[in-house]
């Protein structure tokens, strides 16, 4: 028996159909970057989905081992480019780990409000993405309008708009800026009403609830069979935050709530994504209050030798858990280093939420896990 | 010989005027689309060619027409070059029976309602095939979502146009707009009204129902092989041109036509036309695309009912009251518009909950079905 006569119902074999095989991507205006999905489909119906990883491959775990630790720094940023500032994060917490220092509190404090900025600008993507593949263009200009206010907080603060390279192993690069305070806290007053604005304009179509309730829908069971973290495993009931569970950094010290969603379908997903960005918020606001003066970078030596042995540190990204697990034998450079994508594993999912469903069903499923290659292809 | 002479006065003028028409409609309304869009996403949109950007459609044109023209090898030569050409046939030959100003109709055709949905079946051809000249997948797959789209919008849209013809008593357009005088049928049929331009909005394939050339499905569906002059063609010329007849043709049917305050005139169609154009673009920046079982069933199992129950409706009133058939009409089809207003999204929501419970059990079902796909691009 075909798989078309058992999605299509049984009978009628004469209307058996040929398959068409289209290569969806990897240049393709909606697979966020170079993912490449080949669609068996009968008509408009997916059959089956295999995503075909590798065209932004760079080598980033092998070129970590012939690069010293400090060097490092200004590469991972460029692995989950919308996200840069964890990737340096889950970094520098791992060669923090190896060598048993700690941050000063005021950088501690830094990182955390820098985060969350990054986290907001990170969730503005996945929604406008996710939008633009529903075919709504407007969205997307809100959100990128919005992004640039945090943009500008953050070449404030680094230097640069999209790679920070601001990180420090014990700290961070340098202080903020004085008038960074005075920036952040009229964006963080002004920003909940545009979170409003957006749900105004998305959450309350008919049609975007027509095309996103029910659809897509990962049970809980699957997220953690399939390794699915951060707001995708949220959406489907998984009470689950690092910042939370691990309470690494200063996080511990606020008071803040990790939104969940019931049934793991597209629209919990985007439902999480904006209390997320709300949550982020009341984080950023907090941590503004409580910064302490201080010194924000510990005084080490300019070639690190962390001792040997291994360790794994994971920070919470908005896409998920995001963890660097390094191998030291005690030299300059890392002897091995993995890195452990959220991405991947919400990748891995697309081909069981998609069989069955029609093309745009796809990409609206694709839209709501928030996939982007760079963290996919190290 | 005094029939070809009669022919050729009234041809070349009106062939004219139609080209103008649809010129005219491909230079101002992707201009106005692009600076009211921005204005919507809070931006500038165009404005660096010329003052306020209104050169920007000329600079557009002159890039299309400059670049070359590129036929793709594995394409059906002289079916993907003729496939402009016959799109562009509805929005020309539309604009016939249209009456522009109280005096002038290129022709004033006693069937002229008939006419206008014959030919407005017409365009549907000219993207079947290029979509299916272009060999490319992606306009397959755009082209064949057209045929089933507007193919079924077309009945709705027949039968708004069937109560109008009821209204009126007649199918001369220029009857229709004679009948106007008092009254626009806008406000005597809001409900087909309503109908019309949703049904209107899915002929031409806007959003929310551009399924034929959602790009970040189908990256630009049936014209996605199409380069320089011949995607100008279709991009500007047969996108806006079916727009400006469409609304035209609505004005016509419930506006009141060439009918305004004042003084009747053409300026006033085009203060309509306008007007409806702006609604598309509005439509376009607000609402997220439809998915194509949703389309159809949205087309068999509420437009049509609705535009039938509608047009039982007026047909009933019309034998009851002969006479003055036009206030019992008008009530009934506002109260229609307001317990739709009232309820329709309650009973929407609760549908869609219901959908979502379903799948959320029916999720084992497909679990089962992944895994015996052929998949592998190996295999």
């Amino acid at each position: 028996m075909s798989t078309t006569e058992e999605l299509m119902g049984p009978g009628r074999p004469e209307l058996h159909l040929e398959e068409m095989v289209l290569n969806m991507g990897p240049q393709h205006p909606s697979t966020h970057g170079v993912l490449r999905l080949v669609l068996h489909l009968d008509g408009e119906l997916v059959i089956s989905v295999e995503p075909v990883l590798g065209y932004l491959h760079r080598g980033f775990e092998k070129l970590a081992e012939s690069r010293t630790y400090l060097q490092y720094m200004a590469m991972i940023s460029r692995l989950d480019y919308l996200s840069g500032f964890f990737m340096e994060w889950s970094y520098v917490r791992s060669v923090e780990a190896l060598m048993g220092v700690r941050a000063p509190k005021r950088a501690e404090y830094i990182r955390v409000i820098i985060g969350e900025l990054n986290r907001i600008i990170s969730h503005h993507v996945a929604i406008g993405d996710f939008m633009l593949n529903l075919g709504a263009v407007t969205p997307f200009f809100w959100v990128f309008r919005d992004r640039e206010d945090v943009y500008d907080l953050l070449e404030m603060v680094t230097g640069q708009r999209m790679m920070y390279n601001y990180m420090r192993v014990g700290g961070v690069r340098w202080d903020l800026p004085d008038e960074f305070e005075a920036g952040c806290r009229k964006f963080i007053t002004e920003f909940p009403a545009r979170i409003d604005e957006y749900e105004q304009l998305i959450t309350d179509n008919e049609i975007f609830l027509s095309r996103t309730l029910g659809m897509g829908i990962i049970k809980p069971k699957e997220a953690l069979d399939y390794g699915i973290s951060g707001p995708n495993a949220r959406a489907a009931g998984i009470d689950w935050d690092l910042r939370r569970e691990v309470g690494y950094s200063v996080y511990p010290e606020f008071d803040f709530d990790v939104p969940l969603g019931e049934h793991g379908d597209c629209f919990d997903r985007y439902k999480c994504r904006i209390e997320e960005m709300r949550q982020s918020v009341r984080i950023i606001e907090q941590a503004l209050d409580s910064i302490c003066d201080g010194p924000v970078n510990l005084k080490l030596p300019p070639m690190i030798r962390p001792p040997a042995g291994d360790v794994y540190r994971a920070v919470e990204t908005p896409r998920g858990e995001f963890g660097v697990y390094i191998v030291s034998n005690g030299g300059l450079r890392p002897w091995r280093l993995k890195l452990r994508d959220p991405t991947f594993s919400a990748i891995s999912m697309i081909p069981k939420l998609t069989a069955g469903n029609k093309i745009a069903d796809l990409v609206a499923i694709a839209g709501s896990l928030d996939l982007l290659m760079g963290g996919v292809d190290r | 010989m005094s029939s070809i002479i009669d022919f050729l006065t009234n041809f070349i003028p009106g062939f004219i005027l139609a080209l103008m028409v649809i010129a005219a409609s491909a230079i101002v309304f992707p201009f106005l689309m692009r600076r009211l869009w921005g204005f919507i996403c809070d931006r500038l949109g165009p404005n660096r060619v010329g003052p306020e950007g209104l050169f920007q459609p000329f600079a557009d044109g002159l890039k299309l027409f400059i670049k070359e023209d590129v036929t793709p090898a594995q394409a059906h030569r002289w079916l993907f070059l003729l496939a402009p050409a016959v799109a562009l046939v509805t929005p020309m030959l539309t604009q016939v029976v249209i009456p522009f100003s109280p005096d002038y109709t290129i022709a004033d055709l006693n069937i002229g309602l008939i006419y206008v949905v014959a030919v407005g079946s017409f365009s549907v051809l000219g993207i079947l095939i290029a979509g299916w000249a272009s060999n490319n997948k992606y306009s397959l797959v755009g082209g064949l979502r057209a045929a089933a789209q507007m193919i079924s919008y077309e009945i709705p849209l027949l039968l708004t146009i069937i109560i109008v013809a009821l209204l009126t008593g007649s199918l001369s357009l220029n009857s229709v707009v004679g009948a106007q005088g008092s009254v626009w049928f806008a406000a005597v049929q809001p409900l087909g009204f309503i109908i019309y331009i949703i049904a209107g909005v899915a002929e031409l394939n806007r959003t929310p129902f551009d399924l034929p050339e959602a790009e970040s499905e189908l990256v630009s569906g049936y014209n996605t092989e199409y380069g320089g002059m011949r995607f100008a063609f279709f991009a500007a010329l047969i996108e806006w041109g079916n727009v400006t007849v469409w609304a035209m043709a609505g004005s016509t049917l419930f506006l009141g036509g060439w009918r305004g305050p004042f003084v009747d005139s053409a300026g006033w169609l085009a203060i309509k036309v306008v007007a409806m154009a702006l609604m598309i673009i509005w439509f376009f920046a607000t609402f997220p695309r439809l998915q194509i079982d949703q389309l159809m069933a949205f087309a068999w199992k509420v437009l049509i009912p609705l535009s039938l129950a509608n047009l039982a409706a007026t047909g009933l009133f019309i034998i009851i009251w002969p006479d003055n058939f036009l206030l019992p009409t008008a009530i009934v089809s506002w109260s229609c518009i307001a317990l739709f207003i009232i309820f329709f999204p309650s009973i929407i929501r609760r549908v869609l909950l219901n959908k979502r419970l379903k799948m959320l059990a029916e999720r084992r079902m497909t679990t089962i079905i992944h895994g015996t796909g052929k998949g592998g691009i190996t295999s």
